[in-house]
């Protein structure tokens, strides 16, 4: 395969799961959010967010792939999982290595997810929100420079979506009160909605 | 030191001459070395905690898991009496401490625990803790305060307080039981059950026959509050004054409504309460008097047991505050919601057995009872008029917020 | 037998296993499952363990007590 084949390569794969990982993010605190996709079922959301990330992660083998088998750029097997000892711009392919750690640990617990405690999964699940700045970083610092087109604004559109759904699922969890404080602000909200004759809304255990 | 030491007569929780400990050896003689096991399933004993579980079958059961996880148990003396109407636990340990501590002492012998908890109002503990220091009991017994909340006795929440987190109820999966306190199986047994078992210890066959009861009337006008010893089977009607009473509050907050007349002639067993749709529960008579509205003093209370819902399940968290407002609204004078007694009833229908705690469940009991013994109020309320003529509650309420 | 259970604390009312497997489970006006009484119909036992696995708080169950 010639260099410039395995380059272009590289950066379509590379550009594409960029974008597949933020409609991941994206789709991730949906299910969080108890979010609908308007004319599909729970069950996608959850589903596509599952698939999503695993084409994700599909797309990043043939990246890693393309980078080590190309002899232009100094990228060896061992930075596939070892961050920062690549010979080509060893910090910017250091984050990289680093989002891939991450994403392994996160698809794999995520496989096992019914033989995990809960709270392992969830902590492990919960470092996407460190993987994906350190993807997006990676990409605008590893590969060629963006340019003033359409790639420079789809890498803008994704931070742009990816720190809006994290924001979004920020805000459900400081919304949602402890157990503790839960039902007399269910009572209240009720007995005000029923003095302003507004229909009670539905009081979220978490 | 005798191996059994029988009373020449009954003596009743209450009556012992006084709390300390020479008081107590005095009325009682020492606590015999005895297995509880035994005893306890021939006097069948059962939990006086509310659930009246069958003291031997648990026993047996954290016995049964100590063996199987090779964990030493956990012993815990429930005094927390989250429920607002009752006074027996608090009484127990101010009269008769020593009994709680000698049950304790012999449960926590028996299953070979290292580590037992009583878990009161804080309060009561500074006096637990000076009657304390009289014993040498061989495993020391850790006093834990417990904050005032309905739920805060519930065993699998006592458990969560006692491991430093919130008391709020876990799911049954693993039952405290097998895993508790420091995940270890946990025995939790209320404090009048561990002061009878002391009782039975010494040879007192009628202990396990007779319970504590608070009760709570109004004499001529005058409140009326108190704690007697009362043998299992006698009649409500020999317990309470009924004659300027409407109903009676059987068992406690969690319990249900049963019109004086019926509630007169009802026995305090099992038998003859479960037909009437009562239980013993936690051991409260209250006779509310003719001159109150029982809807709104059930409305009151549904208010207050729905804001200590733990707020961990939906069902309760959706279904509590709906029914409590409802009740609001039919406790005032006029007319209430078309479809508002429907809606009560359907919420009401989507709460039993929907919850990781039964509170949920004894709450839609007790409504469902107010409505059916109160429902000439409630045909009061639609025409425009109300029964109740005092403003003054009757039940007690706390104020909240915890 | 085979029984589906709910853990009503982990459950927050997500609603996926009552798309997934209607025969079994339905959503009260909350939002959160009702499950069908009784032992689990044998033909739908594989179908409800893939259910329970697309839980996302993993607060739907298979127990077996048989």
């Amino acid at each position: 395969m010639t260099g410039i084949v395995l380059w272009y390569l590289n950066r379509a794969t590379g550009i594409t799961s960029l974008v597949l990982m933020t409609l991941t993010v994206v789709l991730g605190t949906l299910v969080r959010r108890h979010g609908r996709i308007p004319g599909l079922p729970r069950f996608a959301v959850q589903g596509l967010h599952r698939n999503v990330g695993l084409l994700s992660a599909l797309l990043l083998i043939t990246h890693v792939g393309t980078a080590i088998v190309d002899s232009y750029v100094d990228i060896g097997v061992s930075s596939t999982f070892v961050p920062f000892v690549a010979g080509y711009r060893p910090f910017a392919v250091g984050l990289g290595t680093l989002a891939v750690d991450l994403l392994l640990l996160v698809l794999v617990t995520s496989l096992l997810r019914n033989h995990l405690p809960l709270r392992r999964w969830k902590a492990v699940h919960l470092t996407s929100y460190l993987l994906w700045p350190l993807a997006f970083v990676h990409g605008i610092t590893a590969g060629t420079d963006l340019g003033g087109g359409w790639l420079l604004w789809l890498v803008l559109g994704c931070a742009v979506a990816a720190t809006w759904a994290s924001l979004a699922a920020l805000a459900t969890r400081r919304n949602t009160p402890p157990p503790g404080e839960r039902a007399a602000a269910a009572l209240t909200a009720t007995s005000d909605a029923l003095a302003t004759g507004t229909p009670v809304g539905v009081f979220r255990n978490g | 030191m005798t191996a059994m030491t029988a009373p020449s007569r009954t003596r009743g929780l209450l009556d012992g001459p006084g709390p300390s400990f020479g008081e107590h050896l005095a009325a009682h003689g020492p606590l015999p070395v005895v297995d509880p096991h035994t005893l306890v399933e021939e006097a069948g004993l059962l939990g006086r905690g509310g659930a009246g579980f069958p003291t031997a079958a648990k026993l047996r059961s954290v016995a049964t898991a100590a063996a199987a996880s090779r964990r030493a148990p956990v012993v815990v003396a429930n005094g927390s009496e989250g429920e607002p109407a009752a006074a027996k636990d608090a009484t127990l340990l101010v009269l008769a401490p020593h009994l709680v501590f000698d049950g304790l002492a012999l449960v926590a012998g028996s299953l070979g625990a290292t580590t037992a908890y009583l878990a009161a109002d804080p309060a009561l503990l500074p006096a637990l803790s000076a009657h304390l220091a009289d014993r040498r009991d061989p495993v020391g017994v850790r006093l834990h305060p417990v904050a005032q909340a309905f739920l805060s006795g519930e065993e699998s929440a006592l458990c969560a307080a006692l491991d430093g987190r919130p008391a709020l109820p876990r799911t049954k999966f693993p039952p405290v039981r097998e895993r508790g306190v420091d995940g270890r199986p946990t025995l939790v047994l209320n404090v009048e059950t561990l002061a009878r078992l002391a009782l039975i210890a010494r040879g007192d066959d009628l202990a396990a026959a007779s319970m504590l009861v608070t009760r709570r009337m109004e004499i001529g006008g005058t409140p009326w509050v108190d704690v007697v010893d009362v043998p299992l089977g006698t009649r409500v009607g020999d317990v309470l004054r009924l004659d300027e009473a409407q109903a009676v509050l059987i068992g406690g907050y969690a319990g249900t409504w049963v019109e004086a007349g019926r509630a007169a002639h009802l026995r305090l067993d099992r038998e003859s309460l479960a037909p009437a749709g009562a239980a013993l529960g936690a051991g409260v008579l209250a006779a509310l008097p003719s001159d109150r509205c029982g809807l709104a003093e059930t409305a009151r209370v549904v208010g207050y047991l729905a804001g200590e819902s733990a707020g961990q399940c939906g069902p309760c968290l959706n279904g509590l505050p709906r029914i409590a407002a409802a009740l609001d609204l039919l406790a005032r004078p006029g007319p209430a919601p078309s479809g508002l007694l429907r809606d009560v009833q359907r919420w009401s229908g989507l709460l039993p057995g929907r919850g990781a705690c039964s509170h949920p469940d004894a709450t839609v009991r007790l409504v469902a009872s107010s409505l059916r013994v109160f429902s000439d109020e409630l045909a009061r309320h639609r025409a425009g008029r109300c029964h109740g003529r005092y403003g003054h509650p009757f039940l007690p309420v706390p104020r909240s917020p915890r | 037998m085979t029984r589906l259970t709910v853990d009503p604390i982990a459950c927050t009312g997500h609603g996926l296993c009552a798309e997934l497997l209607p025969e079994g489970i339905t959503l009260d006006e909350w939002g959160y499952p009702l499950l069908a009484r009784g032992e689990l119909p044998r033909n739908l036992v594989r179908t409800a363990r893939k259910v329970a696995a697309a839980c996302p708080t993993r607060a739907l169950r298979l127990r077996d007590d048989g």
